[in-house]
């Protein structure tokens, strides 16, 4: 496994870490557009389509009637009591993300790129899923909406996922299973950007990470940032003060930028994203992409990813679908060279472990993405030290998760 | 110094015949097989010859090219491999172009300066590279420039004349047009869709325009080869690997005897009657 390496370049501009990406859809050295010429006219089309919504009050209203009648939003902050106690540190705080509509933080992107689709005239949705969610809450939207869906999952992940598979087929969509490479996330990515090339007139592709060529990981981060927003303002009010670090789980990153982004310009603020580790770190069986990659281009942006000495990308590992990933959004490569943000990482057992504690002590069943993050909160809370705050995104429910935990638990449901 | 590029182009030109070529993956099925298969094609009738590098995400490839890939992959091929069979073939030719055509993460990897450097010694003509189009080409552009190598641009069918100028900026040797919407292989090029196109590029960039992704027969081949400056195969000839293995025949004589036919209704394709 390659060296992390740890750049100390500062920042372009001192004191504004919330300006980027620039023209060029660059944080820093990552980022950008390293998409097939067919494809480059699609995405500065995108782009141009993305920013004037962001000027246009009937797009904004349209978004923000969907968020609160349909999504849920806001979704609580919630004082997670007993795990405080437990912990011994901090106040902890839950973002309630598991209550959205779909059980996950990711159908706040998928409602603000469907009204965007919509508004540039598209006919056809495409989308790449891991474990299933980005694809539930993409075939939701496109039910909604009235648009035909087909999402991209990895084979094997097919296999693994099967009650997902059957929530997109119920709400409309078209699964395609993808037999190349390892038959997982990359693949899928692989395949629907293969789609995406062949049928440039109608169809409209709705990442659903803050990752891929630019202008998506700048949309992604806007569309989910509503929930560092929100955490902003409902932690003045629980407790008259920003919180001292704000928590996250990271694969591709749309549910940690989303979280962080909002805090990125107050620097009394840790920021702490949490990798997968699969196996732990000493093996070659994990989805660390800043902690075990280096920096290097796929799927359209330059930024860490996990690959051999060759530059092949290696097939990343973790219990938890939705970070199986050997890559990470642009902007937490670049947050993690200029040092404002800090990842850490969890295993795979440290993870079923804080599934369960929350499980027990909360009454929450987290996504096992989210018990990540949960993982670290004992050393983040003990960290900060009571009469301290630390906020974490619940990013999902998981009642996705409860066969793959039985499995791991040896038991049978 | 003429590139080799641009001299094989001339004398074409000064024979008014299109352009033959072949790709083929380096290292796929596996080295020897595949050097053989390098050695053999200027007999066999490719003007040019592009030499696919293995990527194992190459995300503009259709089926046969992805399988290739991963063949070469499992047989142990390695960017620095790709250059020593080029190396090996200039040692018996020093006028075919080489082009190598794949994907950035491996030259990322390897360095653009140090790159360019080892690839001009091997004997590298041109590059292309699928996912680095000109909006992010200038450090590789940059690396290449200093070492005569040079970077083949990409137009497509999306590609319209605002963006025309951005596609050709800095661009040599000859323009690739990629002649339908989609991945390789997969759909069939219209030689009288691909006509107006190729006037265009041609016009705006004064270079040879090569026209590839959507050409699979001898017939298909003549038909474009009579509208553009040549005719590239690649998907035909890896599938033709691909069958051979499948069937426990002879890889080389097989690629070749594809490549003769094809090259064959290349070569023909403005003296004979029109068809297709």
């Amino acid at each position: 496994m390659n060296a992390p390496t740890h750049p100390t370049a500062p920042p372009a501009t001192p004191n504004d870490f919330a300006a980027y990406p620039d023209a060029n859809g660059r944080f820093g050295q990552f980022g950008g557009r390293y998409v097939a010429e067919t494809l480059m006219p699609l995405v500065l089309d995108l782009e141009a389509a993305y920013l004037a919504t962001k000027e246009d009050a009937a797009f904004q209203a349209e978004l923000n009637g969907l968020l609160t009648h349909y999504v849920g939003r806001p979704s609580p902050l919630y004082f997670a009591e007993r795990l405080t106690d437990h912990f011994g540190g901090a106040k902890i705080y839950f973002k309630r993300e598991d209550l959205n509509h779909t059980g996950a933080h990711k159908i706040n992107n998928c409602i603000g790129q469907i009204l965007l689709a919509r508004r540039m005239g598209k006919t056809r949705i495409i989308a790449e899923t891991g474990a299933g969610q980005h694809g539930v809450a993409t075939a939701t939207v496109c039910a909604r909406f009235g648009l035909p869906c087909v999402v991209y999952m990895g084979a094997v992940d097919v296999a693994r996922q099967r009650p997902n598979v059957f929530r997109m087929n119920l709400l409309g969509a078209e699964v395609t299973p993808v037999t190349s490479g390892a038959s997982t996330l990359k693949d899928a990515m692989n395949e629907a950007l293969r789609d995406w090339v062949t049928n440039v007139e109608d169809t409209y592709y709705l990442i659903g990470s803050a990752a891929g060529p630019h202008p998506y990981p700048m949309m992604v981060r806007d569309f989910q940032a509503i929930m560092g927003r929100e955490i902003r303002e409902q932690v003045l009010e629980a407790e008259g003060r920003l919180p001292d670090a704000v928590v996250a789980c990271v694969g591709g990153g749309s549910n940690a930028i989303g979280t962080f982004h909002p805090f990125l310009n107050d620097e009394s603020v840790r920021i702490i994203g949490v990798e997968a580790a699969g196996d732990g770190m000493g093996t070659d069986r994990h989805a660390a992409a800043i902690n075990g990659g280096r920096p290097g281009v796929l799927h359209g942006n330059k930024t860490y990813l996990l690959q051999d000495a060759e530059g092949q990308i290696t097939e990343a590992h973790s219990i938890s679908a939705g970070l199986d990933y050997p890559g990470i959004g642009p902007e937490h490569s670049w947050l993690h060279d200029v040092g404002r943000a800090q990842y850490l990482t969890c295993t795979d057992t440290e993870a079923l472990d804080a599934f369960k504690l929350c499980a027990e002590l909360e009454g929450i069943i987290p996504a096992l993405e989210s018990a990540h993050a949960i993982a670290r909160l004992s050393d983040i809370a003990r960290d900060v030290g009571k009469g301290g705050v630390v906020v974490m995104n619940l990013s999902g429910r998981g009642d996705k998760d409860v066969a793959t935990v039985a499995d791991h638990l040896g038991r049978t449901i | 110094m003429k590139s080799r590029i641009d001299a094989r182009f001339a004398a074409l030109k000064a024979e008014d015949r299109a352009a033959f070529v072949a790709y083929v993956m380096a290292g796929d099925p596996n080295r020897a097989t595949a050097l053989e298969i390098l050695k053999g094609l200027p007999a066999a009738g490719a003007d040019l010859i592009e030499l696919g590098f293995p990527f194992s995400d190459p995300m503009a490839e259709g089926p046969p090219i992805q399988k290739a890939a991963q063949r070469a992959l499992k047989d142990g091929m390695t960017l620095k491999g790709v250059l020593d069979l080029a190396a090996e073939f200039r040692q018996g030719d020093d006028t075919t172009p080489l082009i190598m055509m794949g994907y950035l993460n491996p030259l990322v990897t390897w360095g653009f300066e140090a790159f360019a450097q080892a690839a001009a010694a091997a004997g590298i003509d041109g590059l292309i590279i699928v996912d680095c189009p000109p909006e992010e080409a200038d450090p590789l552009a940059d690396a290449l420039d200093a070492a005569d190598i040079s970077l083949i641009r990409l137009a497509t069918p999306t590609t319209d004349d605002k963006r025309l100028p951005v596609v050709l900026r800095r661009t040599s040797g000859f323009v690739y047009y990629v002649s339908v919407t989609g991945v390789t292989g997969a759909k069939e090029a219209d030689a009288e869709a691909v006509r107006p196109a190729v006037a265009r590029i041609r016009a705006a960039s004064g270079l040879p325009v090569a026209v590839g992704f959507g050409i699979r027969t001898p017939e298909r081949a003549g038909a474009i080869a009579q509208v553009a400056d040549a005719a590239v195969v690649g998907s035909a000839l890896v599938d033709e690997v691909a069958e051979a293995l499948e069937r426990n025949e002879d890889v080389t004589a097989r690629v070749l005897s594809k490549v003769q036919s094809l090259a064959k209704a290349v070569r023909s394709a403005r003296t004979a009657p029109v068809s297709a």
